[in-house]
């Protein structure tokens, strides 16, 4: 489902806040506030989780000048049992809050909702975005942080970040929201929660060849095409599906992936980065900040996200997979 | 694209699983370990009161609570992610199930933190572990009951 967005809503302000091992992403230059400590200097991790989304909203008013009372919806998702995390922020931030799962692809699911809440008149400003925190999802999905298990090389690492924006009415100095598509739940079958690129690249697929076909475009009229975590070696998948359906390698070369970069070439993170703050992190710091200064005029940003929970996988259930586009200008 | 079709396009693109390169690191870091283990055994035979039959039990503790040290310093996920099933399979890797799990659960407090969770991965080692041995036990008893073979 695409929607165009006739009163193209723009992103007031962004604030991306990581952790300590975040000091290894090639944006970190672009991140806001970095933490030496995991857990926020709190008892646990997912207080630190909480923390760290606090953190970034207060970043994002008092970069746009605003006090908390002046946001009316604070829209957040994060992947801990029931989304704690957001929930418990949203309590200390006392904003009307929506809590929304949409797994990794949250960051973008979010800016799909504060701008048609924009656009409807209902919302001034409103604040979105999701966040994740390394030890706090890794024991939820995987196995506990200190266990010695081999992953292979298609596994991708839980990165440590927050990332936030505050939507609100067109400004033309900021970026703007003038299209998004709402992406259908793909699967192909897959099983391996190692292997979560594989998984989600025909998601993505899915969701940027409906969002070219609706808005009549070809990926030359994009200064990039980002998705979200589908990792190296979904990446690669993704490429190869784009380029069997007749991409020239040059167009190609616009198809980026957050999670894929989010290291560098750091071997010890395998495929990649990847959870719900990774894209977050990269679309709402380095993407934000390439717009703003007129680098990019238009990019296309696909987070994406794989709807299984450990209880699924062990059921012998297949990963849903979804992607969410937002398509962003700066005029 | 159908279910087929991208599931063959899938394992083109993705690296191969290193098999034979897997297999020789757990191998020789499985074997280093073994060899640890063994020179703690010597160690107790010759320098306190233990024999052969005897020593198994504190050569196991020891072995345990090295992994429980290099765990705690986060280094067995290091060594687990290099040597694979070369660090999971001996003891150590039991005990590095074990107290992982008793360290990820500390924060929802002693009696159903820990206690609760310290056996989640090494539980299922303890009931097939129990369970095939009375097995086996059992094979054994009626193969000598019947006289096939003699213990």
């Amino acid at each position: 489902m695409v929607i165009v967005f006739q009163s193209k809503p723009s992103i007031l302000a962004n604030a991306v806040v990581a952790g300590p091992l975040e000091k290894k992403s090639v944006f970190y230059s672009y991140f806001d506030s970095v933490v030496e400590d995991e857990r926020w200097n709190q008892k646990t991790n997912e207080q630190g989780h909480s923390k760290m989304i606090i953190e970034a909203c207060e970043i994002i008013t008092k970069k746009a000048n605003i006090n908390n009372l002046d946001v009316d919806y604070f829209l957040s998702g994060d992947l801990v049992n029931q989304m704690t995390p957001s929930n418990f922020a949203a309590r200390e931030l006392a904003i009307s809050f929506i809590g929304l799962f949409s797994a990794c692809a949250t960051s973008v699911s979010s800016v799909i909702i504060s701008s048609l809440l924009t656009e409807l008149g209902a919302s001034q400003y409103a604040i979105a975005g999701a966040a994740s925190q390394h030890n706090a999802i890794e024991r939820q999905f995987r196995y506990p942080i200190e266990y010695g298990g081999k992953k292979p090389a298609t596994a991708q690492w839980t990165a440590t970040a927050a990332g936030y924006v505050l939507v609100g009415k067109h400004n033309p100095e900021y970026p703007s929201v003038v299209a998004a598509t709402v992406g259908k739940v793909v699967d192909y079958g897959d099983t391996n929660p190692f292997h979560m690129g594989g998984a989600m690249a025909p998601a993505a697929f899915d969701t940027i060849k409906a969002h070219l076909k609706k808005r009549n475009q070809k990926f030359q009229d994009y200064d990039l095409i980002m998705t979200g975590d589908l990792g190296k070696v979904g990446l690669k998948i993704l490429q190869t599906m784009f380029a069997q359906s007749g991409i020239k390698p040059e167009e190609l070369q616009l198809l980026r992936d957050a999670g894929a970069e989010f290291y560098g070439e750091d071997e010890a993170f395998l495929a990649g980065a990847s959870g719900a703050g990774c894209s977050a992190a990269v679309y709402f710091s380095y993407i934000i900040q390439q717009l703003k200064t007129g680098r990019f005029k238009r990019v296309l940003l696909c987070a994406t996200g794989a709807l299984l929970s450990p209880l699924s996988f062990q059921q012998g259930e297949s990963i849903p997979c979804t992607a969410h586009a937002i398509e962003l200008t700066m005029e | 694209m159908q279910q087929e079709q991208y599931k063959n396009l899938e394992q083109q693109v993705t690296p191969p699983t290193p098999y034979l390169k897997n297999a020789l690191k757990a191998f020789f870091v499985g074997g280093i370990i073994c060899t640890i283990g063994h020179a703690i055994t010597y160690f107790y035979i010759i320098f306190f009161d233990f024999t052969e039959n005897t020593v198994g039990n504190p050569t196991v503790s020891t072995m345990i609570f090295l992994s429980m040290l290099l765990t705690g310093f986060g280094l067995y996920t290091k060594l687990g992610q290099f040597a694979g099933a070369g660090s999971a399979v001996p003891v150590t890797g039991f005990g590095n199930a074990v107290i992982s799990a008793a360290i990820e659960h500390r924060t929802e407090g002693i009696v159903l933190g820990v206690g609760g969770n310290i056996f989640k991965l090494a539980g299922s080692v303890i009931l097939f572990g129990v369970a095939s041995a009375f097995f086996i036990s059992l094979i054994k008893l009626i193969l000598v009951t019947i006289g096939v073979v003699q213990w």
